[in-house]
């Protein structure tokens, strides 16, 4: 593999943080990046898939329910289960759940509301491809923007996610406790991010393409992208 | 031709915070009476079958497939002649 990245950023109708996924990897992180428009069959050549926020198809039925039968998804699911890295960040998030690369699902947010603000999370692991760069416990201040972010899954789903240490973010406050205060949507255990058994496929609801820069607020976002992109070095070292 | 009703509903497991809400404005107008409100959805479709037998099938793939994610709801329907 080459130095450089390729990541392909999906684009469906509603989609609406694709270009600030695309600003992330490219412009901040100097790595090619190229849209994938959900009708297309091929992935072209993209190293990582990244399934980006929004409202695809305008949440109609449930959220990310239409998207997961994009043309597109056929190849992302091929893609996934033979290895290949897919992150889905928000509505991505939902998708990935809707198409069975993730366990669970997301519940409406306990207090009905949508809630955009920044929250707290702290890294569970540092094994995966998407926290190496950062210690457990760390914490990592990033936005989220969301109205179905309560994450559910049967109990003993979420048992083997936790032992398996698939739990990768939970909210918390600023001192790094998980509280019923810190968790802005009801999702059980606080849960915020989570990945595959195979660790390729990441799921999270808080935004880090938008928390790359100081002048957002926030540049804690860097350490799952440099995480990711560390991983590759990693692989072809 | 058979038109198809499908109720989708939250499974009884999860809490619908929605029906909490709804139902606490109905207990605000007096309504003590009412409890358990859950919220659903409802789906009307026509469907071209050449049996009853036939359109459950159908409606049943369509509900099992795409318009319930069994991780959290839980659906019923009925069919009808037209």
């Amino acid at each position: 593999m080459s130095a450089t990245i390729k990541f392909g950023v999906v684009v469906f109708p509603g989609s609406n943080c694709d270009h600030d996924a695309y600003h992330a990897v490219k412009h901040l992180f100097h790595h090619d990046a190229q849209f994938l428009w959900h009708k297309e069959t091929d992935l072209q050549n993209s190293d990582v898939i990244i399934l980006p926020g929004g409202f695809s198809y305008g949440d109609y039925l449930r959220t990310g329910a239409i998207a997961r039968f994009s043309p597109i998804m056929n190849e992302v699911m091929k893609f996934a289960q033979s290895g290949g890295v897919v992150i889905g960040i928000c509505n991505g998030f939902q998708i990935l759940c809707e198409s069975g690369l993730l366990p669970g699902v997301l519940l409406r947010n306990q207090s009905l509301l949508f809630s955009c603000k920044h929250v707290n999370l702290r890294v569970e692991q540092n094994t995966s491809r998407f926290t190496n760069e950062s210690s457990v416990g760390d914490i990592l201040r990033i936005p989220i923007a969301h109205g179905e972010g309560n994450y559910f899954a049967e109990p003993d789903v979420i048992k083997s996610l936790e032992d398996n240490g698939q739990v990768i973010f939970r909210y918390c406050d600023e001192q790094g406790k998980i509280t019923p205060e810190s968790n802005p949507n009801g999702s059980t255990n606080n849960i915020a991010g989570i990945v595959n058994k195979n660790g390729n496929v990441m799921g999270m609801m808080p935004h880090p393409e938008r928390a790359c820069e100081a002048q957002l607020g926030s540049s804690d976002g860097r350490k799952i992208f440099e995480s990711l992109i560390n991983s590759f070095v990693l692989q072809t070292a | 031709m058979y038109q198809s009703t499908i109720t989708i509903t939250l499974r009884p497991s999860i809490l619908d915070v929605q029906g909490k809400a709804v139902e606490h404005s109905i207990h605000t107008l007096g309504m003590s009476e009412v409890s358990n409100v859950r919220i659903g959805k409802s789906i009307h479709m026509t469907v071209d079958a050449k049996s009853e037998e036939e359109a459950k099938r159908i409606t049943e793939e369509a509900c099992r497939r795409l318009l319930a994610n069994p991780v959290m709801e839980d659906y019923t329907f009925t069919v009808k002649k037209v």
